[in-house]
């Protein structure tokens, strides 16, 4: 009766949590009541449920929290995304264990029981492997380019038939060694799952593969008769389904495009002449441009951050208001690699809260903007996604800044951007490219405005 | 068992509900809250491994614990990370 009132509490918090996390005033506090609610099933489970092993547990408790915490204080603001898919999986990983090894204590009787036994098994290994493949892709310790395998579809498609006929045999005859292949088989359609999402389109399938680490959750939640389990694993599927969805709009891409079409169409894309010009300017040029206009928009992307740049933005900023100019950044709902990373990032550098402009706040008065300065982003201003069918990103809300009267574009080589897109903005007349490291250029730039 | 049903079907409706307005700002923290909360799995990890009988479940339930705990830590303290940029 207690042990279950305290798991009430518990599941209160965590409503109580993802409800705080949704607004930016009582986000904070969502995170703290969601990890007092934690604490609360964690101590009830271990005081009630604990027959033996004891000890063990306590020291397998003690050795993650001394993995998790420094892992989690020490990562970079920029690898963020990365890290919450290791967590991600790690999750996962735990859900298909404690599944497995229910299994083994007592294989079960009723059907239901069993569904959810392999329902855990599979999913979990999914969102594992899954989660694993994107954080190697974010870390770009492998390439962040769609990788498709010569068969990769009919391996899919195998692996994905072959889980089900697997979890189908392991109700009927519930074999540990079934179990266990179930397992083998997750792994490989978690991999083959993720492996073709490339690019820009990395961070949607980390939040679905959130959302079904939740549904594993739940589904143990069956396994074990544990109804905190069943709440909290749901909580975490539906909310993270929806997220994704949301995420998925803010690209203006349907989910099934990003999971299935993944950049077909890359080779499509026409080339157009071999030779093309651009225009490269000088720090001096682009300070003159920028000391003397009205109306700036500075548009930053992931290449800021990686740079480190950004409280020489802020800088260039503050001195151009200092005399006066009016200025925004434009933030893309996809800067960084993450919805919402790039305000986490210039948060992190003082930037005000106000100063940071979504898309129908800069679009619609974008012809009037003397300057809109692009900083390490190349994706959210590509023409092509408005007018080029045929361009991969095509259908993605973009900043129109080809639109204002003229353009800095600040970028270390002619590289195209993550989605490994040519950028057609980068050759337009209005364009001036500012060639070098972002920060190099920005602390140059400051200089040169202070000297006007 | 309908009553385990009927706890699941309502708790995807209050899933649905609490996060269907939120800003694109969020994003991020809530995904990682949310990552953090799915971590409550090192309930069943603790439930599972404190009744063990047999070695292999033992040590399945121990490695469950551990990336749990992982999972749980280290949700929260980097969502906190993030939040705390916010603060003004």
């Amino acid at each position: 009766m207690t042990v279950q009132l305290m798991y009430l509490v518990a599941s209160v918090c965590f409503v109580l949590a993802l409800k705080g996390l949704s607004s930016p005033k009582y986000a904070r506090y969502g995170n703290f009541i969601g990890a007092f609610g934690m604490l609360v099933a964690v101590v009830t489970a271990y005081l009630h449920g604990v027959v033996h092993n004891g000890l063990w547990i306590l020291i397998a408790i003690a050795l993650g929290v001394v993995v998790g915490i420094p892992a989690a204080r020490s990562v970079k603001m920029t690898a963020i995304p990365q890290m919450v898919a290791l967590f991600n999986g790690v999750g996962g990983a735990a859900a298909a264990l404690v599944a497995l090894a229910e299994f083994f204590a007592v294989p079960g009787t009723t059907v239901m029981f069993r569904l959810a036994t392999v329902l855990t098994v599979l999913i979990g290994s999914v969102s594992f492997s899954g989660s694993v493949v994107t954080f190697l892709k974010l870390q770009e310790l492998m390439t962040t380019r769609p990788v498709l395998l010569p068969a990769g579809q009919q391996l899919a498609i195998a692996a994905g038939v072959s889980s089900v006929a697997l979890c189908a045999l392991t109700m009927v005859v519930p074999n540990g060694f079934l179990l266990w292949l179930l397992a083998v088989v997750g792994l490989a359609l978690g991999v083959l799952f993720v492996l073709p999402v490339g690019g820009a389109d990395v961070p949607i399938a980390i939040s679905l593969l959130n959302a079904f680490t939740g549904l594993a959750v739940a589904a143990s939640g069956y396994v074990l008769a544990n109804t905190l389990l069943i709440v909290a694993g749901t909580l975490v599927g539906a909310s993270g389904t929806i997220l994704t969805r949301l995420m998925a709009q803010a690209m203006g891409r349907s989910l099934a495009n990003i999971l299935f079409g993944a950049f077909k169409a890359t080779t499509a894309v026409a080339q157009g002449e071999e030779q093309r010009t651009v225009k490269s300017g000088t720090v001096e040029d682009v300070a003159i441009l920028l000391g003397y206009a009205n109306n700036v928009v500075v548009v930053p992307g992931y290449g800021l951050a990686v740079a480190q740049a950004q409280h020489a933005v802020r800088e260039l900023v503050s001195q151009l208001e200092r005399r006066g100019v009016s200025v925004a950044y434009g933030i893309h709902p996809v800067a960084g690699r993450m919805p919402g990373h790039m305000n986490v990032l210039l948060a992190e550098a003082d930037v005000p809260y106000e100063q940071l402009k979504e898309l129908d706040d800069v679009n619609p008065g974008i012809t009037s903007v003397d300057v809109a300065v692009v900083v390490g982003a190349n994706d959210v201003v590509n023409p092509g996604a408005r007018d080029e069918p045929a361009s991969p990103i095509y259908g993605m809300p973009i900043f129109d800044v080809d639109r204002a009267k003229s353009v800095v574009f600040m970028k270390r080589s002619m590289r195209p951007g993550f989605a490994g897109v040519d950028n057609e903005l980068l050759y337009n007349p209005k364009t001036t490219l500012l060639f070098g490291d972002a920060k190099d250029s920005l602390t140059k730039l400051l200089a040169a405005v202070k000297q006007l | 068992m309908i009553d385990l049903l009927t706890i699941f079907v309502l708790a995807v409706f209050v899933g649905f509900e609490v996060v269907s307005k939120v800003s694109t700002i969020l994003h991020t923290p809530l995904m990682s809250g949310a990552n953090a909360i799915h971590g409550v799995i090192l309930v069943g990890a603790i439930l599972i491994t404190g009744s063990a009988e047999s070695t292999l479940e033992l040590v399945l339930g121990l490695v469950a614990v551990f990336l749990a705990t992982v999972n749980v830590v280290g949700g929260f303290v980097v969502t906190d990370r993030m939040l705390e940029m916010f603060k003004r």
